[in-house]
């Protein structure tokens, strides 16, 4: 984390966990400004911010929280997503210990502008030490007259409660996290209805990521043109990029949006270990397909890669070298959705758990050529036909592998070894 | 009301339907697992997936609502590779024991899989592997390998029981349905878990390993268990009774009715059956004599009892008889004609109150257990327990010299000394019923008669609901339907009661008692009709309410 620049990032360095720190940093104002703002003229700077969901989906915040019924008769809920769980996502974890109250800021102006007086931040189980972090610093806001009753010593009133999950990928799913909330098994809603007509407790519900709400104050402070003009004509600002995998500098990094891949991979990941060429780089989490080496000249962000076939995702980007056993990296992938699938739909239960065993099997020499079309068939079986995305995120990198590394497990299923380059005269001469 | 038009058929249906309900009133039929028009809607299983126009992706028709201008098609290739592809996933673990599987002939896999799955199988992994053969509780049995998680049977129990007794557990390829730590499934509505289940992983205790399904027969009939009157179908097995312990009912099943049952019933009821060919029935007519009972003809026991009864009447003593609620309506007219006609007697009470107050609730089980007391009533019997205490007083006084009791065993209501004080000061007992009970012990005559399911004749529930019996097996030899007991026997009396079937006595029944009017066996169909008084049918109000109770 060498950066400086950026939105958050100086934020996390200057340790905003503590309101002393995040109050030098001109915190708090921008909760402030908001509240002297209209509901609706919030979410309209937020709009024309073109900030988007940085949960994966990357939904048009603004458009999203506009959906809740005006004057509804029930309660509104804000329910933060912190269940970061997404295999190369590692950014919401600094958020909620180092930037802390810049997402306590931004709750409490998305709180206002959706009409709710309740925000409930569902962390994963496994984030122990940062949910303590987090409970800490909702203790030291409530202390300050920053929550509760009126905050900001305004006629609002907000209550942030965080609840703990108990380890399952899939409650980062808006609707299996809100179940799970609701003190159910962990499984996602059929929809419509949308959280927004009908979430938490049946009652209208705004679900965002950690890092999306973290950005609203700063927006509000410095206005939407400011964060706009960082990104593109659909996709505003900055964001946090989670590089993994074989770069010399492994970390979390705050970009512009336009930023490419190549440039994040090596201006500010430091390259590749031994200047090994890259053989693959997946660009927003472990469910986004992979792009080839000659790819990465596309910023990393959610049109552009769409555009490609992959997904921005949750920025998470992992680079893997030449020397990557790509048919490896397809089994721990599969593997881990097939142990998250939540087994309430047919395709993603059955279709997960039977690619997993038949990558096992190529993996420990097993393998025969027509694993390699049957794979592709599964995942399109799976693939659009699902309950949640869920489905799709375990279809998606086997379609993906396939489709641009076909060649790397034609060559384990026909010679049990990775691709050598050498596989088109060697399959001639079989 | 919206247009739509599913595989080229255009029609309009009701706001709110969903494209699988919408596309049943076009006569298009969409395979489904987890869908049951009775429990919430989960999308789930996946196998209804059709293609719509203007949507990118395949959606469930089970459920998505209806839309104006919808076109669906349903058996695009997309959506038909898309459920072949569905029907193949389910099949990855599942153990294909058909052989050994009572679900077998009526299997949703084995049934979709010819109707559109016939794929060349792919998977060659090793299975994973669950519980087979739990008994999860006093009538039902789970093989969770071969469960396909559709979910029903656990909406069944959240939505239709209120029992929760079961749980999908762990997650993926590993979930499983089981019951939760320490609970059984034993609800008094346990057993619909098994006909709702489409496949073989529920399966009833009963007819376990009994017979093959395709060796079964199904008439439809009217559960005798309660005032409720539920619809099922008696399914038999008359070519292969020795394969299950010479029953020849193989096993119960609810049928659906909305206006009664919705598509369910109690396990009392649907175990109810077991009299039916129990060592207890009576086979020929019987006559004590030296304190043992003897078997006699028909023709000779219908003179010995009419005898009996021409003594009293010539020695101007009483005749009385205890009816009963479990007869049906056309049995009880035939019984009323006997009692007025050549008894003259009016006052004749049909009920017999339990010392133990029977189990009920809300939803099917009433606590009274007779499918006919409403019937018996509007027919002019008198339904008031206090009518046979009556009785029973008048025989302790010595007023009654010959008992005709039909079915009941009196120590059920009374205290033993009351029910032998007075059956002592009766001079003739005659017990009319299909089973030997420890009154009928006491009895001098006993004349047998059959089962419900051994006859046709109607029903009339506690709502006022008429509803068809049919004959699902003959009676058992030497066993007559009351009606025609009590035709032969008044023909002692030279009294001609011209019926020939069940339904020429409920044509009678139209004609004579105005509650009926309008009503013929063809007319009361599969689902009933409802009596009336004064000419209108009954009170609209009263129905609503059962419904509501019916359907949540
Ligand atoms: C399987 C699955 C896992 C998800 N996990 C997360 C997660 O850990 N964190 C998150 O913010 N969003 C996650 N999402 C996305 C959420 O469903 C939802 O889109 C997001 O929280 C909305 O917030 P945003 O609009 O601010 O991105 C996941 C989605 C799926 C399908
Ligand atoms: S797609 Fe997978 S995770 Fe999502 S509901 Fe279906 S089984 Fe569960
Ligand atoms: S459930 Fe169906 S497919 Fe499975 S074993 Fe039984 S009959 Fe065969
Ligand atoms: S046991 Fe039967 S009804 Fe229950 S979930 Fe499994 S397949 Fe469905
Ligand atoms: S019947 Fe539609 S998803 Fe199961």
């Amino acid at each position: 984390m060498a950066e400086t620049q950026g939105i958050l990032m100086p934020l996390i360095q200057s340790e905003c966990q503590i309101l002393k720190n995040y109050r030098d940093r001109g915190g708090y104002e921008a909760a402030k400004k908001a509240l002297s703002m209209t509901p609706d003229e919030v979410i309209q700077e937020v709009q024309s911010s073109n900030l988007r969901g940085l949960g994966g989906a990357g939904f048009p915040t603004g458009r999203k929280w506009a959906f809740v019924p005006k004057n509804s008769s029930k309660p509104v809920y804000l329910v933060v997503n912190c269940d970061e769980s997404e295999p190369g996502t590692f950014k919401d974890k600094y958020i909620i210990t180092r930037a802390t109250h810049a997402l306590i800021e931004g709750i409490i102006i998305a709180s206002y502008a959706i009409g709710a007086h309740t925000a409930y931040i569902y962390i994963r189980g496994e984030y122990v030490r940062q949910a303590e972090v987090l409970e800490q610093a909702i203790q030291e806001a409530y202390d300050n007259g920053i929550l509760g009753k009126k905050v900001l010593g305004k006629k609002f009133s907000l209550d942030v409660y965080v609840h703990r999950g108990a380890g399952a990928y899939i409650c980062g799913e808006e609707t299996a996290l809100l179940e799970s909330l609701e003190g159910k098994k962990g499984w996602p809603r059929m929809k419509p209805p949308f959280p927004a007509i009908e979430g938490l407790f049946r009652c209208p519900t705004i679900v965002n990521n950690v890092e999306t709400l973290a950005y609203v104050p700063f927006i509000i402070k410095n206005g939407a043109r400011w964060f706009a003009e960082m990104g593109t004509e659909r996709s505003g600002g900055m964001r946090l990029y989670c590089v993994s995998g074989h770069v010399n500098k492994p970390g979390v990094y705050e970009l512009p949006v336009t930023t490419t891949l190549r440039e994040i991979i090596y201006e500010h990941a430091g390259g590749v270990p031994g200047n090994k060429k890259i053989k693959a780089v997946v660009p927003g989490g472990s469910s986004s397909p992979p792009l080839r080496a000659d790819e990465l000249d596309v910023a990393a962000e959610f049109d552009a890669l769409m555009k490609l076939g992959t997904m921005a995702g949750s920025g998470g980007i992992i680079v893997m070298d030449e020397d990557t056993c790509l048919l490896e990296i397809l089994t721990v992938t599969t593997h881990f959705y097939h142990h998250e699938s939540c087994g309430q739909c047919t395709p993603c239960r059955e279709g997960t758990g039977w690619m997993d065993k038949i990558l096992n099997r190529m993996l420990s020499g097993e393998g025969r050529i027509e694993d390699v079309d049957h794979l592709e068939e599964i995942a399109s079986g799976i693939m659009g036909n699902t309950i949640c995305p869920l489905g799709d995120a375990a279809a998606m990198p086997v379609l993906g592998y396939l489709k641009r590394f076909r060649e790397e497990f034609e060559s384990h299923a026909l010679y049990k070894k990775c691709f050598d380059g050498e596989f088109a005269e060697l399959k001639a001469a079989s | 009301m919206p247009t739509i038009t599913i595989d080229g058929k255009q029609l309009t249906v009701d706001e709110g339907k969903t494209v699988i309900q919408a596309a049943e009133e076009a006569g298009i039929y969409i395979p489904r697992y987890c869908y049951h028009p009775g429990l919430r809607i989960v999308g789930q299983c996946r196998i209804c997936l059709v293609e719509i126009e203007k949507m990118p992706k395949l959606q469930v028709a089970c459920y998505t609502r209806v839309q104006d201008g919808m076109v669906v098609h349903v058996n695009s290739e997309k959506a038909k590779r898309a459920r072949q592809q569905v029907l193949e996933f389910l099949l990855v673990n599942h153990p294909i024991d058909c052989p050994v599987c009572d679900q077998a002939g009526e299997c949703y896999l084995q049934e979709y899989y010819m109707q559109f799955g016939l794929y060349d199988p792919k998977m060659v992994e090793d299975k994973n592997k669950k519980h087979k053969a739990v008994p999860v509780g006093p009538h039902v049995v789970l093989d969770s390998e071969r469960c396909i998680l559709c979910t029903r049977c656990v909406r069944f129990c959240d939505e239709i029981s209120k029992t929760s007794e079961l749980g999908v557990f762990h997650r993926g390829d590993h979930a499983e349905l089981l019951p939760y730590p320490g609970r059984t499934l034993d609800n008094p509505y346990s057993a619909n878990v098994v006909d709702i289940c489409p496949v073989g992983a529920l399966t009833e205790r009963d007819f376990r390993f009994k017979v093959r399904v395709w060796y079964l027969d199904e008439t439809k009939s009217v559960c005798p268990g309660c005032a409720t009157g539920c619809n099922i179908e008696i399914h038999t097995s008359k070519a292969r009774p020795y394969k299950n312990e010479g029953r020849r009912i193989a096993r119960l099943k609810p049928r659906y009715n909305p206006d009664v049952n919705d598509y369910w019933i109690c396990d009392y009821g649907r175990y109810g059956f077991l009299f039916v060919d129990d060592d207890s029935r009576i086979e020929q007519p019987l006559v004590k004599q030296n304190g043992e009972f003897q078997e006699l003809s028909w023709d000779d026991a219908l003179q010995m009892v009419s005898g009996v009864i021409n003594t009293a009447l010539e020695n101007g003593k009483a005749v009385r008889i205890l009816g009963s609620a479990q007869m049906t309506n056309e049995d009880l007219y035939a019984l009323k004609r006997f009692g007025n006609e050549v008894l003259e007697t009016h006052d004749i009470p049909v009920t017999v109150k339990p010392l133990e107050k029977p189990y009920s609730d809300d939803f099917l089980i009433r606590e009274d257990k007779n499918p006919n007391t409403r019937g018996a009533a509007l027919l002019g019997f008198d339904t008031e327990p206090a009518a046979t205490e009556k009785l029973l007083t008048a025989c302790r006084n010595g007023e009654v010299y010959t008992l005709i009791i039909f079915h009941h065993d009196l120590f059920k209501g009374f205290a033993e000394d009351e029910v032998k004080a007075a059956l002592d000061k009766v001079d003739s007992v005659i017990f009319v019923g299909s089973n030997l009970n420890p009154t009928a012990e006491l009895a001098s005559y006993v004349l047998p008669s059959c089962t419900w399911a051994e006859k046709d004749g109607t029903f009339t529930n506690y709502a006022g609901r008429v509803q068809k019996i049919n004959e699902a097996i003959e009676p058992l030899e030497g066993s007559l339907p009351e009606w025609k007991i009590l035709r032969r026997l008044a023909r002692q009396f030279d009294h001609t009661f011209a019926y020939f079937e069940a339904e020429d006595v409920f044509r009678d029944i139209v004609k004579k008692v105005p509650a009926f009017t309008g009503m013929s066996y063809r007319a009361l169909g599969d689902r009933g009709m409802l009596v009336s008084e004064n000419g209108r049918s009954v009170q609209q109000a009263e129905v609503k309410e059962e419904l509501t109770v019916v359907s949540k």
